[in-house]
């Protein structure tokens, strides 16, 4: 049974003379457990898909399906999303942010500390529980932030380029060790990235989409077993698949380049 | 860092003392025409016995009731509104800008209307205090909870954050740095307003006995109730701004 289905997702902003097309018939099956990668360029629509899937934002067309039941709102018992600004509460520590987040989802209150307590120590940030935003870096608000979505124990993680806001070596560092706990934690994941090598390192198939209107032009799988080894990382495997990516990237990258200096499209 | 406050109070203090010995000299050696600033001497001498024996403490108690009321209507009001015009999109489009005009209004032409309604004892001071004190409060309540940031009230529905619980645990805590400047400045205008109101047309009050006294030629203790309420002013600034301080405190 799949995990989630999407069926033809369309979304346009914009009056109705006027439409502006964000997103064209987006459809994808995602088993459980799978972690699927959405790439694209930016305004192709994939964080709006994203946040269709999470109930965020409603489409226009389509409809997106968790275990079979239709997405109306947000699912906190069934679905987490991790956002890429850091969304941690500045008057709360990091162990009361995660507390905050058990009891918006309506969590018993009982197990609350155990629970974000846990969390805290499966992103190793333990130490800093008591600890408020403003105190904790870049990325250890990330990983606060991952360890609330986790707290929440849902099937499914939503994660809207997490780690676009951190640096090189600190998004390769939390993009392994999230292969090896996702793996652990068998959770079905989107994953939104601009990051062609976080995408093939981390997802089992990586959802290219098109330039404006966006569409999903390909399904690329990577096949290779998780937690998947530092070394893979550098492997030849990683290599063409990533350079198959930027080849179909390319001519996308390149239509909405020209399209926002108001050039004309071809070549 | 450490050093700055010490400098910058003792400038302050320097300050006011350098006024007070101006103040002094000129007095002394009959620079000035007495009748329209007193000697130093002689308006010391009339605090002291104002202080002495007590007898401001009826007007003083007049115009601080009269203060309490109007803060207390105009920020219950204030916040109310705030809230309700907050709540959409639509609403902050309509009232915000409608809310900044009146406030640019001199609402202070409304006090004259405000003694044909309700007298000239305390109830045209309030209204006139909770008309100049809900504008700041108002537009700081819509402007706080207007802007709360949009991750966080994302982040908060994406986990399923009742309406409930979105407003105390998300939009009042983000808001309050805004809001309670709002309440800040609705205060010390409201304040301003008794004052200037009661030595427009009262039967009681610090402002009315102001001008109670200069009506009466009697400058020394006009003067002397001057700087009494100049003490007043500045303890209740002091003790509203160091409230906004600890409440920011425990939220940033």
């Amino acid at each position: 049974m799949a995990g989630i289905e999407v069926r033809s997702v369309s979304q346009s902003f914009g009056t109705a003379e006027n439409p502006i097309v964000a997103l064209r018939e987006a459809s994808l099956s995602i088993s459980k457990g799978e972690l699927l990668c959405l790439i694209g360029p930016s305004g192709c629509g994939k964080s709006t898909l994203l946040n269709i899937m999470a109930g965020l934002a409603r489409a226009s067309a389509g409809e997106v399906l968790i275990d079979g039941m239709p997405v109306r709102g947000p699912v906190p018992k069934k679905m987490a999303f991790v956002f890429q600004e850091n969304t941690l509460v500045p008057w709360r520590t990091a162990l009361d942010n995660i507390r905050l987040g058990l009891a918006f989802q309506g969590a018993p209150k009982a197990g609350r500390e155990e629970r974000a307590r846990a969390a805290l120590d499966l992103v190793g940030m333990s130490e800093f529980a008591n600890h408020y935003p403003r105190q904790l870096s870049g990325g250890m608000k990330q990983r606060v932030q991952l360890a609330r979505a986790l707290a929440l124990d849902t099937d499914i993680i939503l994660m809207d380029e997490p780690f676009a806001a951190l640096d090189e070596q600190t998004r390769m560092v939390l993009g392994e060790e999230l292969s090896v706990l996702l793996a652990r934690e068998g959770k079905t994941i989107v994953f939104v990235t601009h990051s062609l090598t976080e995408a093939v390192f981390l997802a089992d198939r990586v959802a290219v989409f098109s330039a404006r209107p966006g569409c999903i032009k390909a399904v690329i799988p990577v096949e290779e077993s998780h937690p998947r080894p530092r070394s893979f990382m550098t492997s030849e495997k990683l290599t063409s698949l990533r350079n198959q990516l930027y080849e179909m990237l390319h001519d996308e990258v390149l239509a909405t380049v020209r399209a926002s200096l108001g050039m004309p499209a071809g070549h | 860092m450490n050093g700055m406050p010490l400098v910058s109070g003792s400038v302050k203090l320097g300050f006011v003392l350098l006024l007070g010995i101006a103040w002094y000299v000129s007095s002394a050696h009959q620079l000035v025409n007495p009748l329209l600033v007193p000697s130093f001497t002689a308006t010391m001498q009339d605090l002291w016995t104002l202080l002495r024996d007590g007898v401001f403490w009826p007007d003083l108690r007049i115009t601080l009731y009269e203060l309490v009321v109007a803060f207390a209507i105009a920020s219950i009001l204030g916040l109310a509104v705030g809230y309700a015009v907050s709540r959409t999109r639509y609403t902050i489009k309509v009232f915000d800008p409608l809310f900044s005009s009146l406030y640019s209004v001199p609402t202070i032409l409304l006090f004259p209307l405000f003694v044909l309604f309700f007298g000239l004892g305390s109830g045209s001071k309030i209204a006139m205090g909770a008309t100049i004190a809900f504008f700041p409060v108002v537009l700081t309540t819509i402007a706080g909870l207007g802007n709360a940031e949009v991750g966080l009230v994302k982040a908060a529905r994406s986990m399923g954050a009742s309406d409930w619980q979105m407003f105390w645990q998300i939009m009042l805590p983000a808001s309050l740095p805004v809001v309670l400047g709002g309440l800040r400045i609705g205060m010390v205008s409201a304040l301003l307003a008794i004052l200037g109101t009661e030595t427009i047309a009262a039967i009681g009050g610090l402002g009315h006995q102001i001008v109670n006294y200069s009506d009466a030629m009697d400058t020394p203790m006009m003067f002397a109730y001057t700087l009494l309420v100049l003490a007043i002013a500045t303890a209740l600034n002091s003790l509203v701004t160091a409230l906004e301080g600890f409440a920011r405190q425990r939220i940033a």
